[in-house]
Parts: structure tokens; C-alpha cells; sequence
């Protein structure tokens, strides 16, 4: 096995959907079963990616596998020097896991689609969205630099729009496909800056090589402020793809796309390429840019969970939760986990994939129900679908022997670590409380949903289990929620291949003084093969705070869990009566913290009022200026032809006139006969020898 | 008494003012044309007069000669004009051609 | 070999067209129509042949040696007129890689413009006649290196766009035919002026004796100003700094900036479909073209101390025509002033003075044209079946015209700058060119936002007119012909080409761009020393 062989399959890997997306669109209008080209290319793609994640892990584990080649090759620039502009691949062990990630979710959507979409007018071109966002995706995954992922994350935002506005026949699903290609330009102007920044202070897009230099002592214009501007920048891009607040208004509203598509795009993967960018730049965040970023994760997931808590809509639900975890994995960036934020990705990716399909399972029999108080008691219905929902919902609550339990809690002790030693508290007592809201709005959707008696029996008695090829994909993702494929210890994924073989946190490129006291190695010691980065003090700080971390989190997922089934299983308690109680909390929950509709009442209309300004302004100021020069220009024209046609021109009439009179005068001299004018030229003729007489 | 120059011109004067007056005075075309020949030759006259008692060899009676030539070619074409005038005004008075006027 | 004048056949092959097409009687519109198609044809394989034996490696832009294709005649030459001394114009073409993307450009527009031009059903001879004219004077403009010359292409191209607009046009066709021949002929006096301000202050050397000229290339080279001329730096009360502002002017009014854009909405609206695609896909261009062709490097000296203001007007104009095109009910008034927001780019790429910017900024110009005259295709092909532009009078026109909105939807992504699309790399050197000049980078950074608001208002236009419900009214709309095919097929496959391997254009312009940038350094260096 060598390098360019998996190079190879690593091309045909990112191009195959490209390949899928040309053939579907362009034929999908004439050939009825254009879909099945674009599942086929799916399906070799997983089984690529399969065997390059087999290939990295088992041959070269330890070794990236680069591979680039010059895309605008400009030569050497006066005042600049070289400028090369490559893109290229690179090839480590967390780009061929989320590679498998993403080929696997995309094609157990695919296939899901298959039968979710059947009927739909449009179902050719949904397929070759998929195709297209699949391609986007990896390329993301791929990249070696940083303009490859910017030139991809906007190709995933094109295919994240199209597909969230699919039905485009509704004006929510249009409405929210553009806002959330507006939103996340928000993400992507910061996200661009800080690229500028980069390459103008290193001259390369490439991540190694950006750290290399960086590691050298480079630094954007030479200050730490730069530095962690350009952090924060960079993570901008993050903010808007990750459905972060201040930007993660979008994702909710994301819904309004297929829900295989909110499966795929919208949970497991294109919002997690934003928690994949912050660990591509982990390296060279700096202290404050971690903290902003630890902050930002933990504002994100407390507000989306207590959203969650509220809504009744089984997708909104999911939507907020998917932001609330994203939060979790942002954090986990941000306090240094980073080996558990890209676990959580994955994990995630899985369990999330799942309580969407599944929930599209539930949409599909209900005959597009989405409101779960409408729901209840499906599981005698749909007992397949029931079990593998149950089973994700274990996970992201956080129940041992699943693998959100592994990653959550690694996450969890990580903010306790974190809260320890920098004494952002805040942060850890977030991290739990929403562990907490999790496992309790997570069990109220499972209870509402799948337990208890019918609530709209006419619905119920029409729903019916879904066809296998929706049913397979959820087993398959069911499964994959469990802890074994991780680790062999179901407490401690520390043994685990995964974290300790596969996924090692590197090294901080950013200097000594801006990092945070935790992240530089004292001791220099290395352990395993890798590099440990962390200090002595933060390893110790870690496994102090690791049972009281595990336990905590056990307590509150179950009480979470506890609470749900007292209150909608055995309702021993009126969730009603708890809502009035706290009416303005409720309904502030309810309303979405009414960020939507503060952004409504301030940035759209205050853009929209700038633009309407400036076109008032514009047409009446200048080009009012320019059309009143015209009106000055042509009335003083006015005055000066008023002055040419009676004083100018008058003055010419007049001389023609002054001649006319003359003329009528002497014209009586002119006989018209010949021999007057010889008269006239004879006695001239005398006249003037007289005069003159020259002798 | 000597025939001199002054005789010549005398003549010549004479035959000048007949025919500046026939010009003038007469109304019918053709014989405003004779006035013309009469000037013509009253111009030859001289032409030779001088040449005959001048210094100027022969020069004068060879313009004399071209004159008398152009006189037949001008009353050629003058009579042609004179033609067309009648067939235009069926008329050859030259008073009342007056269409110079407008 | 025999020397083939290529440029002058490229230049006047329209003329020839439009004489030829006068001898075809009236009852023949069809001739009248091919015969301008097989014109254009022909000047895009010129075009083609050029770029295929264009030499990548020669820089031109002050060197006579190293222009391409070069033409040089005396063209007017008076000796010995008392005050004048001696006058000499040169017939003088040339291209460099500054203009070799603009006379390829030229080509492509021309040939689509005439496609387009193929519904016409007024005047039709006088319609193509003027085409071809209007065709002759911007090819000139782009390959003259005389500024004699340049002048007078420059004004040729005015005549015929004034009755094209003037009698081809819209509803208030007049107003707008007359405010555009006024305000770019207030701008041409300007560069008439300065044009003859240069010429007294400009001698070149012909064997010993030294004689004015119009020469553009020998008004970059500092050696040959007279020591009193008016524009000369060798003279202390020189007004070279009006000067530029003067020029400057007269090319803004073309681009159009910001405040001397307000025509362009007008003659957009009025003008018909192929006569917008023209204006602006070619005309907006020769305005950036002659700063960089004749403001720059003339007056380097003033370009350095001004091209903060020249990005900030760069950076006014991209917010500025953003928030116009937000705020606008007419889907072509609301293109017209993303013409305005998009040319902003090409001006904050040219101040940048680094070579990212400036090949950012030509490459700015090529796309813009190509995209924007998608565009402007795309909604004569809706205003052709439904005569109509309002963007709320359609709605859900997507299940309608499917393939249609295909093509809408891959002309707005590329003009929000999509990477993939030919447009976000040209914005991305500008961005990367503009950032890297210290005077520049706060304009650079603000101008970003103009990615935002683009998107803002084309994904809002194309929710308006797309999405939705049918619109009943609506239900009878055919999607695309057979010609429309061909015109936007081509135009779809060079943006998504050139947005995939950028070089094929870049690397014709990287070397001139990279002696542009160096020479207006040195002499900026020379000029400022001397004084």
C-alpha cells in the first residue's frame, strides 16, 4: 500500500458525487431513474472511504499523507514576492474518520431517500443536491489549506440553500434557505478577513505551512491582539456554519428542508464542519481566542436547550438540540478537549443522523404531522423506528454504554478542567445544566412521541412502520450509537482506539505567552507516541476532575431523564400548571428568546432602511444634482436663446431688413431692359474719365 | 488737303456714336446687333488707322483681321440668340424682354 | 512572413461589415442579420487566434518593444504650423496583457450581443449598422496606444450607443439616450482636455528633432517632458494634480463611480437587452481600462498619494450600489446597480497598486462582463415573454422554467462570488491585493461586506421572481429557445471555467501587471526625487 494509491482514492472519493451531481442534474429531466446513478456513486464512495480509513489507520497512523499541487501560480509578485496559490489534500486520521462520517451519513440517507422522496416532482434533482453536498462536504474534510475550506464551505452553503429551500413552493422553505446562506455569509466575511489576514502575514494558504512559520514566532503584524483577532475571525466562519449564537438563527428554520436533508446537512455533518475548522486551527488559537470561543459554546448550547425544553414541533426540537450540542463541541474546542470535540462530532454525527431519520420515519407514517402533541404511542406502530430513536436518545442524553455518554462526559470533565484552573466557572456550570435540559427535553420528544396513548387517533391509526429501506439506515445509525465501536471500556474511552490511537490533541503553534498556562508543556515529556501538549498540572486536574465529572453528569442525565417520565410518562405532575407558573420563562423559551425577532426589528430593518436611503438618496439627490444641472444648464440656455433670438438675431433682422428697405428702393433703377444698363455704363463710363482723366 | 489720322478717327468717332445710338435707341434686337458690328468696325478703324500711321508695324491690321472674324462669329451666335429669343417670347423687341428686372 | 495587421482587421472588420451592409436591400433582414453575425464570428476567431499566440512573457504596458501585434504608422503629420510646431499622430496599436482580456472580452460580448440582437424588429439595417460601429469603437479604444486615437474611438463609441438606446429603447428612451451622450461627453471633455495638456507637455525624440505627440507610451517615459510644459513634473507650477483629477473624472463617468453612476440605471432600464449587455459587459470596462491604461502610469506620482481615495470611492461604490440594488422593484435596475456595487472591486483592486489587486481588478472586469451580460440576457429573456420587470409581479416562476432558472441560479451565485465561478477569484485577488497596501486594508476589510449584501439582494430577487407559488398569470411562460441556449451556454461554461482553473486568463496578464506595478513604483520614485 503506498501514498499515491491513496491519493488516488482519496480524488475519486471527493470527485465521484461531483461526478453524480453533473450526470444527475444534467440528465435528471429525461431519464426517470437518473437517481439510482447518483445512490450507485454513493455507495462506491462509502466503500472508498471505508477502505481508505482502513488504510490510513492500519498503514499510516502515524504519518499525514499530503498532497497539493499549484492552482494560480503567479511567479514572483514586485513588492510581495512569491505568490503560489496551491490547493491540495492532506490526509490525517481525522480526515479520513470524518471522511467515513460523511460518506457513511450520506449514504444511508441516500437510500433512506429513496423512499422518503418517492413522488416528488422534483426527486431527480433531490438527489443530485445530495450529490453536490456530498462533494462540498469532503471537500471541507479533505482540504490541506485554508482557502480550500473557504472555496468548499461556500459550496456547502450553496447546497445547504438549495436544499432547505427544495420545496421552494412554500415561502418559509424559500425564506429560510436565503436566510440561512445571509447568515452564514455573516460567518464567512469574518471567516474571509481572517484568511486575509493569514495570508498576507505568511503568504500561503496551507495550514502546515501557516503553522510551521507560526511556530517559528511569526505572528499577524507582530502582536498578540492580531493574533487573537485573527483567531476569532477564522472562527467566525465557524459561528455561522455551527449554527453558533449569535448566528444560529438559521438552523431552526433550516427545517423547512427535506428532513433526510436535516439529517445529513443540518445535524451530522455541514454544521459540524464548523466544529472541524476549529479543530483544524486549534493550533494556533490563542488563550483569549479559546476563551471567546469556549464562551460562545456555552452561551450557544444553554440558550438552544432552553429553547428545546419548549417546542413542540418534533424537528424543532431536534434543531435545538443539534445547536445546543454543536455548543457543547465549541465549548469543548474552546477548554482545550480537543480530542473529545471531534469525537462528539462523530458520535454525534450518528446519534443526531438518527433522531432525524427517525423522526422523518415518524413525519413520513404520519402523513406530515410535525407537531408531537399530536403524536403519542407510535411504538406499538413503529417499533423499529421506536427502538433505534430510544437508543440515540440514550446517547445524547448521556446513558453509560452508549457513545455519547464517552464523549459528553469527556467534554464534561473537560470544562470542569477547565473551570479549575482558569476559574471561568460559568462554563462548567453551563456545560451541566444543559446535560441536565438535554436528557429532559430528549425524553419528553421520545415520551410524547412513541409513549403514552394516541392523541390524534385518526392519524395514529393510518400510521403504519416505514419501509425497510427507511428502517435499515436507523439500525444501522442505532447501532453505531454504542459504545463499542469506540472503546472496549464502556466508562472510560481513554483505552479506547479511538482517542488513544487514532486522534491525538497536537501541539499549539501560537507563542508561549498567549496560550493558556495549561496548554504548555513544561515537562516536555511525551507520552504514547504522540505529543501530549497539555501540562503536568492540566493531566492532573484531568483525572481529579474525572469521576466527579462522571458522576455528575450520571446524576443529571437521570434526574433530566426522571423528570420527563413524572412529568409526561406518569404525569403525576401538570406540565401546564408549571408553565403558568412561570409564564414570561415559558414564553420567552417558547418565542425563541425572540432573537429572531430583535434581528427582524434591527438588522433587516435597519438594512432594508439604509437601502431604501440610499436609493431615496440616490434618486433624489444625485441624480437630482445631475438632472437639476441639467434644468439650471437648460433654463440659463433658455435665457441666452431668449437673448440670441431677440437682441443678437434682432440685430441681424434688422440689417437684413435695413437692406431689403434699401433694395425696394433701388430696385426701381432696374428696368430689366439692356439698353438702360448701357445708358447707365456709358454715362458712368464718362463720368469717371472725367473724374479720373489720366491726362 | 492730306488724308491723316484725325480723318480716320473722325470716322471712326462717327461711326462709334451711330452705333452706340442704334444700341440704344432702336427696339428691334437686330438692329441693336448692327449698332454692335457698327462699334466693331469703328474699333477696326482705328485699329488700322493707328497701325497705318503709329509705330506699331503690322499688329494692327492683324487684330484688325481677328476682329473682323469674331465680329462674324459673334453675329452668328448672336443671331442664334436672337432666334431663340423669338421662339421663346415670339417677340424680338427688347423692351419688352425684360427679364432681367426680377 | 508577411505581417498580418490583425488588430487593425479586428478594429475595422465592423466597419467593413456595416458599409457592406448598406448595399443590402431593405427587404432583407435576414442578410442584414447574418452578415453581422458572421462579422462578430469572425472577429471572436481573430480574437481566439490572438489570445492562442499571445506571448505570456512580454510585459508592454510602457515598453513599445514588448507590445504584441503592434501597428505603427504616421498617420497626421503637419510640419511647421506656427504656433503648433509640429504635429504628429500615430496610428499606433498594440496589446499588452491588459488589454488582450478586454479585446477577448470585446469579442465575446459583440458576438452575444448580436445573437441577442436577433428579436429585433425595428429599423433593423440602422440597428446593425450602429451595432457594428459601436463594435469598431470599443475594440479601438482597447487596442489604440495613441491617445489621438484613443480619443476618438472613445467618442466613436458614443454616436452609435446614443441612437441605439435612442431609438431601440424603452418607454422614456429619449431622456435616457440623452443623459447618457451628455454625461459621458461631459466626461470625454475632460480627457480632451488633459489629452492636450499632455501633448504640450510631451516631446518625442525623431532623429534630432523633437516634436509633440499623442504617443501614450512616450508620455510615460519621464526623460521626454519639456522643462516648461503645463503637465510636465519638471515645472515647478505644474498641474498635474488637476489633471488627474480631471482624467480621473472622465474615466469615472464611464465605470460609473459613485456620484457619476446615476445615468447608468436610466440607460440600462431604457436600453434594449443586447444594448445593456454591451454597455455592460464592454463600455463600464473602458473607463477602469484607461485609468490603468493612461491615469496610472502617466501620473504615478499622484496615483500613490491618491489611492486611498481611490479604494474609498472603490469601497463607496460596492456598499453603496449593494443597498441601491436592495432597495429596487425592477429586476433591471436592480442588475444595473449591482453593475455598480460589482465595479466598486475593480476600482479597490486598482488603488491597491500590488499585483494581486490590479489582476484581481482586470480580472474583475473580464467576469463582470461575462456575468453581468448574463444577467442582463437573463432578464430580457423574462421581459421578452412577459414584458414586464417588476420583481413582485412574478412568483414561483421555478416550476415553470425549470432550465431557466437553472441558468438564473448559476448567474446569481456567480455574482455573489461563489468560489467555483470565475467571480470569487477575481474578488478574492482584489481582497488579497487591497489588504496587503497599508493604505487600502481598512477599506479592504469594510468592502467585505459587500459579499454579505450582494447575496442580500440576489438571493432576495431570486426568491421574489422564483419561489413561491405560481403565479397564475404566469402559467403560459415557455422556458428557453434554441437561441437563448446559445447565448447563455457559453457565457455558464467560461464563468465556471475560469472559476475552476483561473490561470488560463491570469497568466496572460500576470507579467504586464507585474511591470505596470514596478514602473509605477520607479517613476513614482523618479518624480518624486527630481522635485
Amino acid at each position: 500500500m503506498n501514498e499515491s494509491l491513496l491519493i488516488n482514492i482519496t480524488l475519486a472519493v471527493l470527485f465521484l458525487p461531483l461526478i453524480g451531481f453533473t450526470f444527475t442534474v444534467l440528465s435528471g429531466g429525461k431519464i426517470k431513474k437518473a437517481f439510482t446513478f447518483e445512490v450507485f456513486i454513493s455507495s462506491i464512495t462509502l466503500i472508498l472511504s471505508v477502505f481508505l480509513l482502513y488504510a490510513k489507520i492500519s498503514a499510516f497512523v502515524e504519518k499525514d499523507i499530503l498532497f497539493s499541487f499549484s492552482w494560480i501560480n503567479f511567479g514572483i509578485l514586485p513588492k510581495w514576492g512569491e505568490l503560489n496559490i496551491k490547493l491540495g489534500i492532506k490526509l490525517d486520521n481525522i480526515t479520513v474518520i470524518m471522511a467515513f462520517v460523511v460518506t457513511l451519513i450520506s449514504f444511508l440517507v441516500h437510500i433512506f431517500s429513496v423512499e422518503y422522496m418517492k413522488g416528488d416532482k422534483r426527486y431527480n434533482r433531490y438527489f443530485a443536491y445530495l450529490g453536490i453536498f456530498t462533494f462540498s462536504m469532503l471537500g471541507i474534510v479533505f482540504t490541506d489549506n485554508i482557502l480550500g475550506m473557504y472555496i468548499f464551505w461556500e459550496l456547502v452553503g450553496l447546497s445547504s440553500y438549495l436544499l432547505i429551500g427544495f420545496w421552494f413552493e412554500k415561502k418559509s422553505a424559500s425564506d429560510a434557505g436565503k436566510k440561512a446562506f445571509i447568515v452564514n455569509r455573516i460567518g464567512d466575511i469574518g471567516m474571509f478577513a481572517g484568511i486575509l489576514i493569514l495570508f498576507f502575514t505568511y503568504h500561503t494558504f496551507n495550514f502546515n505551512e501557516i503553522f510551521e512559520q507560526m511556530s517559528a514566532g511569526k505572528i499577524p503584524f507582530n502582536s498578540d491582539f492580531w493574533m487573537t483577532l485573527t483567531g476569532i475571525l477564522i472562527f467566525m466562519g465557524a459561528i455561522g456554519k455551527s449554527a453558533q449564537f449569535p448566528l444560529h438563527v438559521w438552523l431552526p428554520d433550516a427545517m423547512e428542508g427535506p428532513t433526510p436533508v436535516s439529517a445529513l446537512i443540518h445535524a451530522a455533518t455541514m454544521v459540524a464542519a464548523g466544529v472541524y475548522l476549529s479543530v483544524r486551527i486549534f493550533v494556533m488559537l490563542t488563550a483569549d481566542t479559546m476563551l471567546v470561543i469556549a464562551i460562545i459554546g456555552a452561551i450557544t448550547s444553554f440558550i438552544a436547550a432552553t429553547i428545546a425544553l419548549t417546542q413542540n414541533d418534533i424537528k424543532k426540537v431536534l434543531a435545538y438540540s443539534t445547536v445546543s450540542q454543536l455548543g457543547y463541541m465549541i465549548m469543548a474546542v474552546g477548554v482545550g478537549a480537543y480530542a473529545f470535540a471531534f469525537f462528539h462530532l462523530v458520535t454525534h454525527a450518528f446519534f443526531k443522523a438518527c433522531l432525524f431519520l427517525g423522526s422523518g420515519s415518524v413525519i413520513h407514517s404520519m402523513h406530515h404531522e410535525q407537531d408531537i402533541q399530536n403524536m403519542g404511542g407510535l411504538r406499538k406502530k413503529m417499533p423499529l423506528t421506536y427502538i433505534s430513536f430510544l437508543v440515540s436518545t440514550l446517547a445524547i442524553s448521556g446513558v453509560p454504554f452508549t457513545s455519547g455518554f464517552l464523549s459528553k462526559d469527556g467534554i464534561l470533565a473537560g470544562t470542569l478542567a477547565f473551570g479549575k484552573l482558569t476559574g471561568h466557572w460559568l462554563i462548567p456550570i453551563a456545560a451541566f445544566t444543559v446535560a441536565l435540559m438535554t436528557a429532559f427535553y430528549m425524553f419528553r420528544l421520545v415520551i410524547l412521541t412513541f409513549h403514552g396513548e394516541p392523541r390524534d387517533v385518526h392519524k395514529f391509526e393510518h400510521a403504519h412502520e416505514s419501509p425497510k429501506l427507511m428502517v435499515i439506515p436507523l439500525i444501522v445509525l442505532s447501532l453505531l450509537s454504542l459504545f463499542i465501536f469506540y472503546t472496549p471500556n464502556p466508562v472510560s474511552p481513554d483505552q479506547g482506539w479511538f482517542l488513544s490511537e487514532w486522534i491525538k490533541t497536537p501541539s499549539q503553534v501560537v507563542p508561549e505567552n498567549s496560550r493558556f498556562d495549561f496548554l504548555i508543556n513544561s515537562a516536555g515529556e511525551q507520552t504514547n507516541h504522540g505529543k501530549i501538549i497539555h501540562s503536568v498540572e492540566y493531566t492532573e486536574t484531568l483525572h481529579s476532575v474525572h469521576y466527579p465529572a462522571l458522576f455528575l453528569s450520571l446524576i443529571l442525565g437521570g434526574l433530566g431523564i426522571l423528570i420527563a417520565f413524572v412529568i409526561y410518562q406518569w404525569k403525576k405532575i401538570n406540565p401546564d400548571a408549571i408553565t403558568a407558573k412561570i409564564k414570561p420563562l415559558y414564553l420567552f423559551s417558547l418565542n425563541k428568546w425572540y432573537i429572531d425577532e430583535l434581528y427582524d426589528k434591527t438588522f433587516i430593518a435597519g438594512t432594508l432602511l439604509v437601502s431604501r436611503l440610499s436609493a431615496w438618496f440616490d434618486t433624489n439627490l444625485v441624480d437630482g444634482i445631475v438632472n437639476g444641472s441639467a434644468y439650471v444648464i437648460k433654463s440659463f440656455s433658455n435665457i441666452v436663446g431668449w437673448f440670441d433670438k431677440y437682441i443678437i438675431d434682432g440685430f441681424v433682422n434688422f440689417t437684413a431688413f435695413l437692406s431689403g428697405f434699401l433694395g425696394i428702393g433701388l430696385r426701381r433703377l432696374q428696368t430689366g431692359k439692356v439698353q438702360t444698363y448701357i445708358i447707365l455704363v456709358i454715362v458712368s463710363a464718362i463720368i469717371l474719365f472725367v473724374f479720373f482723366r489720366p491726362f | 488737303m492730306e488724308v491723316g489720322l484725325n480723318h480716320f478717327l473722325f470716322i471712326s468717332a462717327a461711326l462709334f456714336s451711330a452705333g452706340i445710338y442704334a444700341i440704344v435707341s432702336r427696339k428691334n434686337a437686330i438692329m441693336v446687333l448692327m449698332g454692335v458690328e457698327l462699334i466693331l468696325n469703328a474699333a477696326n478703324i482705328n485699329f488700322v488707322a493707328f497701325s497705318r500711321y503709329g509705330n506699331f508695324g503690322l499688329d494692327g491690321q492683324i487684330y484688325g483681321l481677328f476682329v473682323i472674324i469674331l465680329a462674324a462669329a459673334e453675329a452668328a451666335i448672336a443671331l442664334a440668340i436672337v432666334l431663340n429669343l423669338y421662339k421663346t417670347f415670339a417677340n424680338i423687341n427688347v423692351d419688352e424682354i425684360d427679364n432681367l428686372k426680377e | 512572413m508577411v505581417n498580418i495587421p490583425y488588430l487593425s482587421l479586428i478594429t475595422f472588420l465592423p466597419v467593413l461589415g456595416m458599409i457592406l451592409l448598406l448595399f443590402i436591400p431593405k427587404n432583407k433582414p435576414e442578410a442584414v442579420k447574418i452578415l453581422s453575425l458572421l462579422v462578430t464570428v469572425i472577429q471572436l476567431i481573430i480574437a481566439a487566434f490572438l489570445t492562442m499566440n499571445f506571448d505570456y512573457s512580454a510585459g508592454g504596458v510602457f515598453e513599445q518593444s514588448s507590445f504584441q501585434f503592434l501597428e505603427k504608422f504616421r498617420w497626421i503629420q503637419l510640419t511647421g504650423i506656427s504656433w503648433l510646431g509640429n504635429l504628429k499622430i500615430d496610428y499606433f496599436l498594440g496589446v499588452d496583457g491588459i488589454s488582450m482580456p478586454m479585446v477577448l472580452l470585446t469579442a465575446i460580448v459583440s458576438l452575444i450581443a448580436t445573437i441577442s440582437s436577433w428579436t429585433i424588429a425595428k429599423h433593423i439595417k440602422g440597428y446593425f449598422a450602429m451595432l457594428l460601429l459601436l463594435n469598431t469603437g470599443m475594440m479601438g479604444v482597447f487596442v489604440s496606444l495613441d491617445m489621438f486615437l484613443f480619443y476618438i474611438f472613445w467618442e466613436l463609441m458614443l454616436l452609435p450607443m446614443y441612437f441605439l438606446i435612442g431609438i431601440w429603447g424603452g418607454p422614456r428612451k429619449e431622456y435616457a439616450a440623452i443623459k447618457f451622450f451628455i454625461y459621458t461627453l461631459f466626461g470625454s471633455v475632460f480627457i480632451l482636455i488633459v489629452m492636450i495638456g499632455l501633448y504640450f507637455s510631451v516631446q518625442e525624440t525623431i532623429g534630432n528633432t523633437k516634436v509633440f505627440t499623442f504617443n501614450i507610451l512616450e508620455m510615460m517615459n519621464q526623460s521626454n517632458y519639456t522643462a516648461d510644459g503645463i503637465l510636465s513634473p519638471l515645472n515647478p507650477y505644474n498641474l498635474r494634480f488637476a489633471a488627474y483629477i480631471a482624467l480621473f473624472v472622465g474615466f469615472a463617468i464611464k465605470i460609473p463611480m459613485f456620484p457619476f453612476h446615476t445615468w447608468l440605471p436610466d440607460a440600462h432600464v431604457e436600453a434594449p437587452t443586447p444594448i445593456s449587455v454591451i454597455l455592460a459587459g464592454v463600455l463600464l470596462k473602458m473607463g477602469t481600462y484607461g485609468i490603468l491604461r493612461i491615469s496610472f502610469p502617466i501620473f504615478p506620482e499622484i496615483t500613490i498619494q491618491l489611492s486611498w481615495y481611490i479604494a474609498l470611492f472603490g469601497m463607496i461604490n460596492i456598499l453603496y450600489g449593494a443597498f441601491c440594488a436592495l432597495a429596487q422593484k425592477d429586476f433591471k435596475k436592480l442588475i444595473a446597480y449591482s453593475s455598480v456595487s460589482h465595479m466598486g472591486y475593480v476600482l479597490l483592486g486598482m488603488a491597491s497598486l500590488s499585483s494581486a489587486g490590479i489582476t484581481g481588478a482586470i480580472f474583475q472586469m473580464f467576469n463582470h462582463g461575462t456575468i453581468t451580460s448574463m444577467l442582463f440576457l437573463i432578464v430580457g429573456v423574462i421581459y421578452d415573454r412577459a414584458h414586464t420587470r417588476g420583481l413582485d409581479d412574478f412568483g414561483g416562476l421555478a416550476s415553470q422554467m425549470p432550465v431557466y432558472t437553472g441558468f438564473v441560479t448559476v448567474a446569481f451565485f456567480a455574482a455573489i462570488g461563489l468560489p467555483g465561478m470565475s467571480g470569487f477569484i477575481s474578488e478574492a485577488l482584489v481582497f488579497i491585493g487591497a489588504f496587503s497596501n497599508d493604505t487600502t486594508r481598512i477599506t479592504a476589510i469594510i468592502s467585505t461586506l459587500g459579499i454579505l449584501f450582494g447575496a442580500g439582494y440576489m438571493l432576495w430577487a431570486l426568491q421574489r421572481i422564483f419561489f413561491g407559488k405560481l403565479n397564475e398569470k404566469w402559467s403560459s411562460l415557455t422556458d428557453l429557445t434554441a437561441r437563448e441556449y446559445i447565448m447563455l451556454i457559453p457565457l455558464s461554461i467560461i464563468i465556471i471555467f475560469l472559476g475552476i482553473y483561473p490561470s488560463a486568463m491570469l497568466g496572460m496578464m500576470n507579467t504586464s501587471v507585474n511591470s505596470l506595478v514596478n514602473f509605477i513604483t520607479e517613476t513614482s520614485n523618479i518624480i518624486t526625487a527630481g522635485l
